[in-house]
C-alpha cells in the first residue's frame, strides 16, 4: 500500500488524465458488448481475445511497413469478416439457448483464439510504434503520449458513427427492432438471421478497432484478453444496456479505479484489482437487488 | 439395502482401484491425477449439475487446499518466509516424521480453510443468478490466481517449492504409491459421500433449486442456507485434491498450477458436462474418458492441445450439452429406472 500519490498533486493529475484516456478505449469495447447482448443476449467471453486480434493485426500492417494508425481503418474491416465468420461457425447455434451454454461455448472460442495467436504472433509482448512523440503539461510534470490522445479522439469519433448509423440507417433500425423484440421483428419482415450476424460483426469490428489503438498505446500478449473481457462485463453491468453516455461514463470510472490502483497497490494486483472490484460490483448489485421486494410471478 | 449387483461392481471396482498401481506401475501419476480429476468433476456436478449453479470458482479452493497444505507442511517446522525466499528444500530438509505430520495436518488445514472460505462468501456471491453467479466465479477464481502472484510470502510470481519427499525412504516407487493411495483415498471418500447427498433430501433440495428457484423458497426451503451447504461441500473436496496435488506436482505457482483456470478450471466444467451433468455416474465416465482423450492425444497433437481443447469445449457445449448419460438416458430409459407405459405412449400418439 503506498497512499503517496494523495500527496502529490500532479501524480494524481498524471493519473487522472491515463484513467479518463483509457477509460474511453474500455468504453468502446464495452459498447460493442452491449449491443450484442442487448440483440442476441449472449455474453462473449472472447470478447477480449478479438480485441487482441485487432490489435494483432494493425501490428502486422506495422511490421509490413505502413504506420499503425491505419489499423484503425484496417482492422475493424478484416475483423467484421472474423466475427460474422464466427456466428456463422459457432454464435447461430448458441443464440437461443442457456446463457451459460454460450458462456462456455465463447470461453472454448476463446481458448482456441489466444492459442492460435500464440502460434502465429509468438508469446512475446509486442508493440506497434506510433512515433506521435508526447505532449507535456504543468512544466513538464505531466506526461501525456500523443498516442493516448489520438486513441481516445478516434474511440469517440467511431462511437459516435456508430450511433448515427445505429439511429439513421436500415440495418440499424432493424438491429434495434431486432433487440426490443425479435419475433416481432420477425414477423414485420426483419431478416433476424441476417441482424444477429450483423450485430456480431460490428461487435467484432468494434473490438478491432480498440485493439488497433492497444497496439499503439498499451501492449499486445496474446494471453491478455480476459482482462478486457472483463472489464467491458463490468462497465455494461453497471451501466446497463443500450445506454451509450453511461457506458462512457462508467468506463471512464473504471480506468481512473485501474490507474489509482495501479499507483497505491502496485501495478503486480493491477489485474488482480480489476477482477476484485467485478465481484465486489457484483455482490454490491446484489444485495442491492435483494433490497426489493420480491414476489412469485 | 445394495442390491448384490452394485456390491459386484462397487467392490470390484475398489479391487481394481487398490490393485492399478501395482497393475500400471508405470502410470502411477496419471492414475492420481485421474481421481483428483474425477473428486473435482464431481464437486462441480453438485453445484452445476444438482444445483444448477454453474461455477468457474471451484478453482479457488483446490487452489487455496494448494497453498495451504504446502504453507503448513513447511510453516510447521521451518520459517516459511525463508523457504519461499530462496529455494528453502536446499537449506532445510524435513525428516521422514515431520514430512508425514506436516503432509496430514496440511491437508486437514486445506479441507477446512476452503469450506470455511465457502460458507463466508457463500451468502454474497450466491445469492448472484444464473449468468451473473457464473462471471462472478470466473473473476473470483482469476483474481484469486493474480493476488497470489503478489505475497511474497508464498513465493510471489517465482512459484513455491513444496517440500521433496523425504529422501530416508529408499523405494523409489514410494513416492508415486503414496500420493496414489491418498488420491485413490480421497476419490473414494467424495464418492461415497455424494452417493449419500443423491440418495438424500439434501439432493431433491439443490434440485428444487435448479428447477425453479422462487417456488423453492416459496415452498418454504430456505435455498440460501442449503446452497452454502452444498458448496462447502464442494470446497472442502476441492481442497483436499489441490493439497493432495500440490505434493504431487512438487511446484506450486500462482496462474499456472494453483489457481489454473485456464486447465483445471475449465477441465472440471468440461469433464462433467462431458459425462453428464446431474448423474451420479456421468462425472466419473466423463472424468475418465477425458483423461483417456488427453492423456493420448496430448502427446500426439504437441502445441495445438489447446486449440483441440477449444474446440472440445465448443463441440461438447453445442452439440452434446446433455452429456453422455443423457443420450444413454434417452435412448434406455427402463434402465435409469423411467418406466414407459407403451399402452399410453401409443395412446398420446393416436390422439394427436
Amino acid at each position: 500500500m503506498d497512499f503517496l500519490i494523495f500527496k502529490a498533486p500532479m501524480l494524481m493529475v498524471q493519473a487522472s488524465l491515463d484513467g479518463i484516456l483509457l477509460g474511453i478505449l474500455f468504453a468502446l469495447i464495452a459498447y460493442g458488448m452491449a449491443l450484442q447482448w442487448g440483440v442476441m443476449n449472449i455474453i462473449n467471453i472472447a470478447q477480449g481475445d478479438l480485441v487482441i486480434l485487432g490489435g494483432y493485426i494493425a501490428y502486422t500492417i506495422y511490421l509490413w511497413g505502413i504506420h499503425p494508425a491505419w489499423g484503425v481503418i484496417i482492422s475493424p474491416i478484416i475483423m467484421f469478416f472474423v466475427g460474422w465468420g464466427l456466428y456463422k461457425l459457432v454464435i447461430n447455434k448458441v443464440v437461443d439457448r442457456d446463457l451459460f451454454i454460450s458462456i462456455l461455448a465463447t470461453f472454448g472460442i476463446a481458448i482456441v483464439f489466444q492459442q492460435l495467436m500464440n502460434f502465429i504472433f509468438g508469446a512475446d509482448v509486442v508493440v506497434a510504434q506510433s512515433e506521435y512523440g508526447t505532449t507535456m503539461l504543468f512544466d513538464n510534470s505531466v506526461t501525456l503520449p500523443n498516442s493516448k490522445i489520438f486513441s481516445a479522439f478516434i474511440s469517440v469519433l467511431y462511437a459516435i458513427a456508430l450511433v448515427i448509423y445505429m439511429r439513421k440507417s436500415k440495418l440499424g433500425r432493424a438491429i434495434r427492432a431486432t433487440a426490443q423484440n425479435a419475433r416481432a421483428a420477425k414477423i414485420l419482415g426483419v431478416d433476424t438471421e441476417k441482424v444477429y450476424a450483423a450485430t456480431f460483426g460490428i461487435n467484432a469490428a468494434l473490438c478491432g478497432i480498440a485493439g488497433a489503438l492497444i497496439s499503439i498505446t498499451l501492449t499486445l500478449h496474446p494471453y491478455v484478453g480476459l482482462p478486457y473481457t472483463v472489464r467491458s462485463f463490468m462497465i455494461v453491468i453497471v451501466a446497463g444496456l443500450g445506454n451509450l453516455p453511461a457506458v462512457a461514463v462508467s468506463g471512464m470510472g473504471l480506468g481512473l479505479f485501474e490507474e489509482f490502483a495501479d499507483y497505491i497497490l502496485g501495478t503486480e494486483f493491477r489485474i488482480g484489482a480489476v477482477f476484485m472490484l467485478l465481484v465486489l460490483i457484483l455482490v454490491y448489485r446484489r444485495f442491492k437487488l435483494s433490497k426489493k421486494r420480491e414476489y412469485l410471478k | 439395502m445394495m442390491k448384490q449387483k452394485d456390491l459386484i461392481l462397487y467392490s470390484g471396482l475398489i479391487i481394481l482401484g487398490l490393485a492399478a498401481p501395482f497393475l500400471f506401475s508405470a502410470f502411477k501419476v496419471q492414475l492420481t491425477y485421474l481421481c483428483v480429476l474425477i473428486v473435482l468433476a464431481m464437486t462441480w456436478n453438485l453445484q452445476g449439475g444438482e444445483m444448477g449453479y454453474n461455477t468457474f470458482g471451484n478453482i479457488l479452493f483446490y487452489g487455496l487446499g494448494m497453498y495451504l497444505t504446502a504453507s503448513v507442511q513447511v510453516g510447521m517446522f521451518f520459517p516459511l518466509a525463508e523457504w519461499t525466499e530462496s529455494g528453502g528444500e536446499k537449506t532445510f530438509v524435513h525428516t521422514t516424521a515431520q514430512y508425514f505430520q506436516g503432509i496430514g495436518v496440511g491437508l486437514l488445514v486445506s479441507a477446512i480453510i476452503p469450506a470455511i472460505i465457502a460458507g463466508a462468501i457463500g451468502y454474497a456471491i450466491l445469492g448472484l443468478r444464473g449468468h451473473y453467479f457464473a462471471i462472478c466465479t470466473l473473476g473470483l477464481g482469476i483474481a484469486a490466481g493474480e493476488i497470489a502472484g503478489g505475497i511474497e510470502i508464498i513465493g510471489a510470481g517465482q512459484g513455491f517449492t513444496t517440500p521433496p519427499f523425504p529422501a530416508e525412504i529408499v523405494d523409489t516407487e514410494a513416492r508415486g504409491k503414496f500420493f496414489y493411495f491418498l488420491s485413490f483415498a480421497l476419490l473414494v471418500g467424495t464418492f461415497v459421500f455424494v452417493k449419500y447427498i443423491y440418495g438424500s433430501r439434501f439432493r431433491l433440495i439443490l434440485n428444487a433449486i435448479r428447477d425453479n428457484e422462487d417456488k423453492a423458497e416459496a415452498m418454504g426451503i430456505q435455498t440460501m442456507k442449503y446452497k452454502i451447504v452444498g458448496w462447502m461441500c464442494s470446497a472442502f473436496f476441492c481442497g483436499l485434491a489441490g493439497g493432495i496435488m500440490g505434493g504431487l506436482i512438487g511446484y506450486i505457482d500462482s496462474t499456472d498450477v494453483a489457481f489454473d483456470g485456464r486447465e483445471m478450471g475449465v477441465f472440471m466444467v468440461l469433464m462433467a458436462i462431458l459425462g453428464g451433468k446431474g448423474t451420479l455416474w456421468g462425472p466419473v465416465i466423463g472424468a475418465t474418458l477425458f483423461h483417456f482423450f488427453k492423456e493420448g492425444l496430448w502427446t500426439l497433437i504437441l502445441g495445438w492441445q489447446y486449440v483441440a481443447l477449444g474446440v472440445l469445449i465448443v463441440v461438447i457445449v453445442v452439440y452434446f450439452p446433455e452429456g453422455l448419460m443423457g443420450w444413454l438416458r434417452e435412448k434406455y430409459p427402463e434402465r435409469f429406472g423411467e418406466v414407459i407405459d407403451e399402452k399410453d405412449r401409443k395412446a398420446q400418439v393416436e390422439l394427436k
